[in-house]
């Protein structure tokens, strides 16, 4: 048995450059969070379907991602061994905080998960329909709280749209930022605010016990399973989706790159990620390549078009 | 009475050979790991997690529930024996249970923190299971203004119980303030005081200032002292366990402990340390003997431990009734509840009950593990302070600093807690409290944060702070805190105060 195992390390050791690669994935943020829950999912799902043989989870959190985001890219230039975790926060975080080192100096490797707002009143409010509470918003910004996840955050770029879209001078919005959509949600349900924001799974369980109305979400199209309008039905064309991803290091050459999109490819198709995303609530949005790059840019283009708007960047 | 048979059943599960076996394992290693100053229950149950994920779901929570308390429990420890709190809820228990640990009372410090926690983690358990939908109905009518009415009341309580001088006591919390406004804001996603410096803008980690500021601050005053310390530490004088009057100076702070610790930390945004704070402000207010309170007070580590693993049980209520994880370990424990489907939230109890009861009856066990593990360790861990000084202070260095970056690798995690250290041996040396340091930097962001809320809120409108019944009450109370003493003077009982004062350490 120990001769066994001794040999299939070795036997594992000689392979590795061949077939399965080590890989280190950084979680930009804290144990516990979205992130830290997408790398360890993938630390997971990559050793379970045998796509890699040792996977190693590290936290380095801070400032949005943006502190995970500075050291992956200087310290792990040309490493094909290494990944980051990263998503939609970060996009926001780079611009508020002005980060020197943006998306630009990494290599994504694919869109993973998606994640759409929901907008929420409490069961008692007054106001019933998304119709309802842009009317309010429109006759006065600031007699609107709304409560979400930290300032300049997924959240509050949700608001900064529909409140331009509904007409409304994005920069009276009296958005209350609280640390997470969790703590926001005590808020909410003690009616301390007109409205909440934050990510479908925040609210799921409220919203199912009665407690909460959900009165728009901010995807494309009405999401399967969920009974409310989408806010391009309510007449606001906003469409927003709090996506998670995964990216490679900088300076990879062209033959690395495909290597680590073929891991990573197979690692989404397969029936254990499939799970993961069933068990945690998380909708599949797998998208790879170029049609990633122009989405993402298109992306850091109208978030740093609202984060102006808001006044939250120069 | 369905709750009473699922409980049973819950407990019937728990209690098999095979269930208190990993209650076991899971007390160890939360305890092990707890015990690095850095390294709280957070990241101790993220790192042990994943060993969770093999066992079937009853050994599972079991063990989880174990590694959770151990956790919690494993701060205690270092905080008594080494001055060194392992995480922020425990930093008043170093406080007090430091000086009887270099009294020779290290034995009844740990033991009455560990009885303590127990008659807590037991009565809040139970409160968990009973009252948790009342509880969390009051919880809720918190809002932004009563949170700030229950800061400021933290503010002025704790105030009091900063030692000998009001001056150099404020002194110290306005630095910890000053520290507090450091890195994002988080209304407005603006940078404050971070210099242009990335590492700085979250803010400076709570745990890295208490573990600079207690033990590497710690350790440098004792290498200047060189051999001629004064406190020479004995490691133990008389028994290690508690004598007659430990237990009767004990009882009550545990079951005071328990009902302030309980309620807060059920709150959203309430956590373990403003609890620990009010047990130990209570405790000095009421003790008998006050002088003895900065010299080692048992009742100054017995209501404090208490109250944090009230508050330990008092964050799941939120946790399991509203689906809402108000901590980072919280946070860490929802993750592993998704693991088995189970989805926390108001109609938990009534889709899940099994699970949930089995949850609650494994916290027994585990509550009940932690004490058959650690009183007979008692004697162990006291010959800790047995250890020739060089070596236990270069451990405590060694420690301090492994637990810092494995908490946050960062060169600047480093830099910051030597600076700390430098700090908070400075403080010591000209005689500043160090306790209001890390006090102001946890109370200072969330009394600015929940007035800020409250304002925004109204539009600007002050009289809200005022016009909820709770806010008024609290503050109320908060003034009479602040006046009484102030007429109580005035009538000419003045003497009686200073020499209380005086006393003090």
């Amino acid at each position: 048995m120990k001769h066994f195992f001794l040999a299939s390390i070795l036997a594992g050791a000689m392979a590795l450059p061949a077939y399965a690669a080590d890989y280190t994935i950084i979680a930009p943020a804290n144990p516990g969070g979205g992130w830290d829950q997408t790398a360890r999912s993938l630390q997971t799902v990559l050793q379970q379907e045998g796509i890699s043989g040792n996977v190693q989870v590290q936290n380095v959190p801070g400032a949005g991602g943006t502190i995970g985001l500075a050291q992956f890219a200087s310290q792990q230039k040309g490493n094909p061994n290494a990944l980051i975790v990263g998503g939609y926060v970060m996009v926001g975080a780079i611009l508020t905080n002005k980060s020197p080192v943006t998306l630009k100096d990494v290599t994504p490797i694919a869109r993973l998960t998606g994640e759409y707002e929901a907008i929420v009143v409490p069961a008692a409010s007054e106001i019933k329909t998304m119709a309802d509470l842009v009317e309010a918003l429109k006759k006065d910004p600031g007699a609107v709280s709304w409560a979400g996840g930290s300032a300049g955050g997924t959240d509050h770029i949700a608001v900064g749209l529909i409140a331009k879209a509904a007409g409304v001078d994005p920069t009276k919005i009296n958005y209350i930022a609280y640390s997470g959509g969790g703590e926001a949600l005590a808020a909410i349900l003690g009616s301390q605010v007109t409205a909440g924001i934050s990510g479908y799974g925040e609210f799921e369980a409220q919203v199912k016990a009665g407690t909460l109305r959900l009165i728009a979400v901010s995807s494309g199209e009405r999401i399967a399973g969920i009974d409310a309008p989408t806010l391009k039905e309510s007449g606001l064309d906003v469409v927003v989706e709090n996506w998670r991803m995964v990216a490679a290091a900088p300076g990879l050459t062209d033959e690395q790159k495909a290597a680590v999109s073929a891991d990573v490819e197979k690692l989404a198709k397969s029936a254990g990620w499939q799970e993961v995303l069933k068990t945690k609530g998380w909708q599949d949005s797998y998208l790879a390549g170029d049609a990633f790059a122009a989405q993402l840019e298109k992306d850091v283009a109208a978030t740093e078009g609202v984060l102006k708007d808001i006044g939250l960047v120069k | 009475m369905a709750t009473f048979d699922f409980l049973l059943q819950g407990l019937w599960v728990a209690a098999q050979p095979m269930n208190l076996l990993y209650a076991l394992i899971g007390v160890t290693l939360g305890t092990a790991v707890g015990v690095l100053p850095g390294i709280g229950p957070a990241l101790t149950v993220a790192l042990l997690l994943p060993v969770t994920y093999r066992l079937d779901p009853a050994g599972s929570l079991i063990m989880f529930a174990g590694i959770y308390y151990g956790g919690m429990y494993g701060g205690s420890t270092t905080s008594i024996l080494l001055n060194t709190p392992g995480e922020s809820a425990s930093i008043v228990t170093a406080l007090e249970g430091n000086k009887m640990a270099r009294a020779g009372r290290g034995g009844p410090a740990l033991a009455t923190a560990a009885i303590g926690s127990f008659v807590a983690g037991l009565i809040a358990t139970l409160g968990l299971a009973f009252i948790a939908p009342y509880i969390v109905k009051l919880a809720l009518v918190f809002g932004p203004r009563e949170y700030f009415a229950l800061m400021v009341l933290a503010f002025v309580t704790v105030s009091s119980a900063f030692g000998d001088s009001t001056l150099r006591g404020l002194t110290a919390l306005f630095v910890g303030l000053a520290l507090s406004v450091v890195g994002i804001d988080q209304l407005t996603g603006q940078t404050r005081l971070s210099f242009g410096v990335p590492e700085l803008l979250d803010g400076i980690e709570v745990t890295t200032l208490a573990v600079a500021m207690f033990a590497i601050g710690e350790t440098l005053f004792i290498a200047a002292q060189g051999d001629k310390g004064p406190d020479k530490v004995e490691a133990v004088r008389g028994s290690v366990w508690m004598s007659k009057l430990d237990w009767a100076r004990s009882w009550k702070p545990w079951l005071r402990g328990t009902f302030i610790g309980f309620p807060i930390g059920a709150m959203p945004a309430g956590g373990a340390e403003i609890g620990t704070f009010l047990s130990y402000a209570t405790e000095k207010r009421l003790a008998k003997h006050p002088e003895e309170f900065g010299n080692g007070a048992i009742e100054g580590v017995a209501g404090p431990e208490a109250a944090n693993n009230a508050s330990a049980a008092g964050t799941l209520v939120p946790l399991l009734t509203l689906g809402l994880p108000t901590t980072a370990t919280a946070a860490i424990m929802l993750a592993g509840f998704q693991q088995y489907g189970l989805q926390p939230g108001p109609l938990l109890f009534a889709t899940n009950p099994q699970l949930v009861w089995g949850l609650i009856a494994s916290l027994l066990i585990a509550n009940f593990m932690l004490l058959v593990l650690n009183l007979p360790l008692i004697g162990l861990w006291v010959k800790l302070l047995t250890i020739p000084k060089p070596w236990l202070y270069a451990g405590i260095l060694l420690f301090a600093t492994l637990g810092t970056i494995g908490a946050n690798p960062s060169v600047y995690e480093l830099g910051m807690l030597l600076a700390f250290g430098l700090l908070g041996y400075a403080m010591r040396m000209f005689g500043y409290p160090i306790a209001p340091v890390v006090v102001g930097l946890i109370l200072g962001p969330l009394a600015e944060q929940q007035l800020r809320r409250a304002l925004a809120i109204s539009q600007g409108d002050v009289s809200v702070l005022f016009t909820s019944p709770i806010a008024a009450v609290l503050l109320v109370i908060a003034a009479a805190a602040l006046i009484v003493p102030l007429i109580l003077r005035a009538r000419g009982r003045g003497q009686v105060l200073a020499q209380l004062a005086a006393n003090e350490d």
